[in-house]
């Protein structure tokens, strides 16, 4: 087992499973790419009777339950208070994120192509949509597997163009509520833009906060993006994926984004969205991202560079960007300059220690999973529900502080209290670090007052904790 | 609507693993017997001369330097034969020595006579003559001899321990709030932070903050009230025997592999030992009537050196102390071989030699109380234990 087999598992996948880091070290970087050859892969409902929908699926379901809300309101104004109805109706939600996060937790527990999770998760946090705002809630994991999951190895237009449209995002950053202020429906209803989108598509998906752009190209590019929304017009066809473009809410005439014009229309937009993710400051913001997410916490200005130049030469081609990262000199220093975020060192722990094992009962799956959830949740971090569009930070600094550590601790202790008796844990150790074990962890855990201590000791160590 | 604050607080509820593998409150067919046996291994090894301190012996004091207690002064050591004493956290303990449900062994151990925590709970578990023989435990396969057709036996564990583990079902049991690790597991991470510019000094920080509000809380709280953190755990033990379910519990306590800083008659084993005594004591409450019926055996892997090392601990030695309590034996006294405390009798000139053999104590406890035969104990429970005979009389 190599180092570089021991760093491409934990640096750039989800720690080690069993006999991981044996199959990473003959070719490691050949390893990682091998994973991007395709789409990343689909979770699977862990409760089978909470499937995971489509965003077009969810759209019509979400306008049923807005009416089934809406007669639970009416009949309390009544009087007539249908708390058992309301409960259950709201409970079904619920089930729905949960079921959807579940499913995610599970995947990457045992996933065999890691480094394509780990892609999906960058990716999906770089667009922030979050189950903060119950508006979207019940449509984040679809936003996940629709937009994100076929795309990483696609190119970054092709996801950004697909995260615009989708409901979730529609939803989350309130661009269905905007409306072209001189379109039809803007001057019978006399209601107007609504910037959020168009804001946060160049400060957080796109340019960054200061790749070049002005107040009034915010408004342009929101009203750009009226008439984008949910399909929830119930004659006609339904669409594929839940969007549709309402012309009547569309902002009449050219419009100037940037010094370009964009012509009114559908296809205007588009290549307007098409120019954002082609930009100069676009492909800056991107390998900063990029860099600090899977190489150190302060990447150096050529770490950039060379991410930033591979972006724009190819077009914003994902696949050649994460293999630039791979291909950074310090992409397999021996250094641990990160941190794991909660939901990471949750993951990694459960692939070391091999749960849910592939013979549990399926009520155990379950608790297992929401065990996890829980102390990701407790640690800090739980996915897709960050507090605002920025996403997670993705510093170490944001995962250490004591509170957090001491946390990230006593559940080390608590978890390894399941290890089955027979465990070999210097065996355990060894293959879930590999060449990574310092020597002062590995006498630790041949000095531990227990095994399951030992393996608490492990999960606690300093190269647990980072990659 | 789903709002942040209704999914954190399931989240967080499913935090904890609450692991119930079958139905403990199902209906039992007639056990053989109404007898309980309550098995606890403490995880670490405990200091037998910490616990049960032999203040009689003439070079007592002088070998155990400033881990020594006496029978005076403002912490006094609790008095059971005018030799041996208790060490004074153990307050229920000597009430139950004094009210004869309480015997201590002392210079125990298993066959086992290396220095490894791995390979010493492997023997104490197994019953093997060496680590590794088995993959099953002895208590499994006495409850196999038992002819156990049902889940008789309960771990209050995440997972059954090894000494549970083997043919016979066993269940395992955990309280909602798990017990908070113990000080000298913290203390071994903050070690492995040692070099970590981000991590060690959070750790610092938060044990620092950790300790000044448990030291608030001990001041707000009355000063005798024992550290708690393992009654949940007896206490949920107790109920579950006390029921129609499982006669055979096994318990397990971390926290006793004192290398540093252990302290006498108060300090960090101190309050290790007060939290152990609190269980005992709220396992003992939640059996109610069924005490009269319990036998529980206290035991561990190795005891530790008989002199202090340099940093106000102990390592790892060989015998120790044992211990056998409950309403169903005949205890107020303590079985010890003793050979005394200079070097000459110690094990390497270090260890308590351990003249007496812990299978011997397993297999009376489990003949007289649980009605095992002597040749089921001598050839399946511990193959190769001729040697260990079983002492007479321990149970009522």
């Amino acid at each position: 087992m190599s180092l570089e087999g021991a760093i491409a598992v934990h640096r750039f996948g989800l720690g080690a499973r069993p006999g991981e880091i044996a199959a990473a070290s003959q070719a490691p970087k050949d390893w990682l790419l091998a994973q991007l050859e395709a789409p990343a892969e689909q979770p699977v409902a862990i409760v089978p009777a909470t499937p995971l929908m489509s965003g077009a699926a969810l759209v019509a379901d979400d306008l049923q339950f807005h009416a089934k809300e809406k007669l639970l309101n009416e009949a309390r104004k009544k009087g007539m208070p249908m708390e058992e109805e309301g409960k259950a109706l709201y409970k079904s939600r619920y089930d729905m994120v949960v079921g959807e996060m579940a499913a995610r937790f599970a995947l990457g527990f045992k996933t065999t192509r890691p480094f394509a999770e780990r892609l999906v998760w960058f990716w999906t946090n770089h667009f922030g949509v979050s189950t903060a705002n119950p508006r979207c809630s019940v449509f984040a994991g679809a936003f996940e597997r629709e937009v994100i999951r076929p795309n990483i190895n696609g190119t970054f237009e092709i996801m950004v163009q697909a995260a615009v449209r989708h409901p979730a995002m529609q939803l989350y950053l309130d661009n269905v509520d905007s409306i072209g202020p001189n379109s039809q429906a803007g001057l019978r209803a006399k209601k107007g833009l609504n910037e959020n989108l168009g804001r946060e598509l160049m400060e957080l998906f796109t340019l960054g906060v200061d790749g070049g752009y002005t107040q009034a190209d915010v408004i342009a590019m929101a009203k750009l993006l009226t008439g984008f929304g949910l399909d929830n017009n119930t004659s006609g066809p339904p669409s594929a994926d839940g969007y549709r473009f309402y012309p009547q809410r569309h902002e009449p005439g050219a419009i100037v984004l940037r010094g370009k014009s964009y012509p009114a229309g559908e296809a205007g937009t588009r290549a307007a969205i098409a120019d954002l993710a082609h930009g100069k400051a676009t492909a800056h913001h991107i390998a900063v991202k990029f860099a600090t997410a899977f190489l150190a916490d302060a990447p150096t200005p050529t770490m950039v560079k060379r991410l930033e130049d591979v972006f724009s030469k190819s077009g914003g081609d994902l696949k050649a960007l994460a293999a630039a990262a791979l291909d950074d000199p310090h992409a397999f220093a021996p250094k641990l300059d990160k941190v794991r975020s909660p939901v990471e060192f949750v993951t990694a722990t459960y692939r070391l220690l091999d749960i849910p094992k592939a013979d549990a009962k399926p009520d155990a799956v379950t608790n297992q999973i929401r065990g996890a959830m829980g102390v990701a949740r407790m640690m800090g971090e739980f996915p897709m529900a960050a507090p605002s569009p920025k996403g997670w930070p993705l510093e170490s600094e944001a995962w250490s502080g004591p509170d957090a550590v001491l946390t990230r601790i006593e559940w080390a202790r608590q978890v390894s209290q399941r290890i089955p008796p027979n465990v070999d844990v210097v065996a355990l150790a060894a293959s879930g670090l590999g060449a990574l074990m310092s020597e002062t962890t590995s006498t630790a855990i041949a000095h531990a007052s227990s095994k399951s201590e030992a393996v608490a000791l492990l999960l606690s160590s300093p190269e647990f904790q980072r990659r | 609507m789903i709002t942040r604050r209704n999914m954190l607080g399931a989240m967080s509820a499913a935090g904890a693993f609450n692991v119930w593998e079958g139905s403990l409150s199902a209906a039992f067919a007639a056990v053989r017997g109404e007898q309980r046996f309550v098995f606890v291994i403490l995880r670490g090894a405990l200091d037998g001369l910490a616990a049960v301190p032999p203040y009689g012996d003439a070079d007592y004091a002088s070998v155990r330097g400033g881990l020594a207690m006496t029978k005076t002064g403002s912490n006094p050591l609790l008095d059971l034969d005018g030799f041996f004493g208790l060490n004074p956290a153990l307050i229920n303990m000597k009430a139950y020595y004094d009210a004869k449900q309480l015997s201590v062994f002392h210079n125990i151990c298993t066959p086992y006579r290396d220095r490894s925590h791995f390979d010493g709970q492997n023997v104490i578990e197994t019953g093997g003559v060496s680590p590794n023989l088995y993959h099953d435990g002895w208590l499994n396969r006495a409850l196999v001899a038992m002819g156990a057709r049902r889940v008789e036996a309960l771990a209050v564990a995440q997972t059954p321990p090894l000494v549970l583990t083997g043919k016979a079902r066993a269940t395992s049991w955990m309280p909602d709030t798990l017990p908070e690790p113990d000080d000298a597991y913290f203390g071994r991470v903050q070690a492995l932070y040692a070099g970590d510019k981000m991590l060690g000094p959070s750790l610092s920080s938060a044990l620092m903050l950790r300790a000044q509000s448990k030291a608030a809380m001990d001041d707000a709280a009355s000063k005798q009230k024992p550290k708690a953190d393992l009654v949940p755990l007896f206490a949920g033990a107790g109920r579950l025997l006390a029921g129609e379910g499982p006669r055979v519990a096994v318990l397990e306590a971390s926290g006793w592999d004192t290398h540093i800083n252990q302290g006498g008659g108060d300090g960090q084993l101190a309050r290790r030992l007060s939290a152990l005594d609190a269980g005992l004591d709220a396992m003992k409450l939640a059996l109610g009537p069924i005490w009269d019926k319990t036998a529980v055996v206290i035991a561990t892997e190795f005891g530790r050196t008989v002199k202090p090392n340099g940093s106000g601990g102990t390592d790892h030695g060989t015998g120790g102390a044992a211990f056998l309590l409950g309403g169903a034996v005949a205890g107020g006294k303590v079985h010890a071989e003793w050979a005394g405390l200079k070097p000459e009798a110690l094990k390497d000139s270090r260890d308590l030699p351990a003249r007496t053999d812990m299978r011997a104590l397993f297999k009376s406890v489990l003949a007289d109380h649980m009605g095992l035969s002597r040749a089921a104990l001598s050839t399946t429970v511990f193959p190769e234990s001729g040697g260990a005979k079983a002492f007479k009389g321990l149970i009522a």
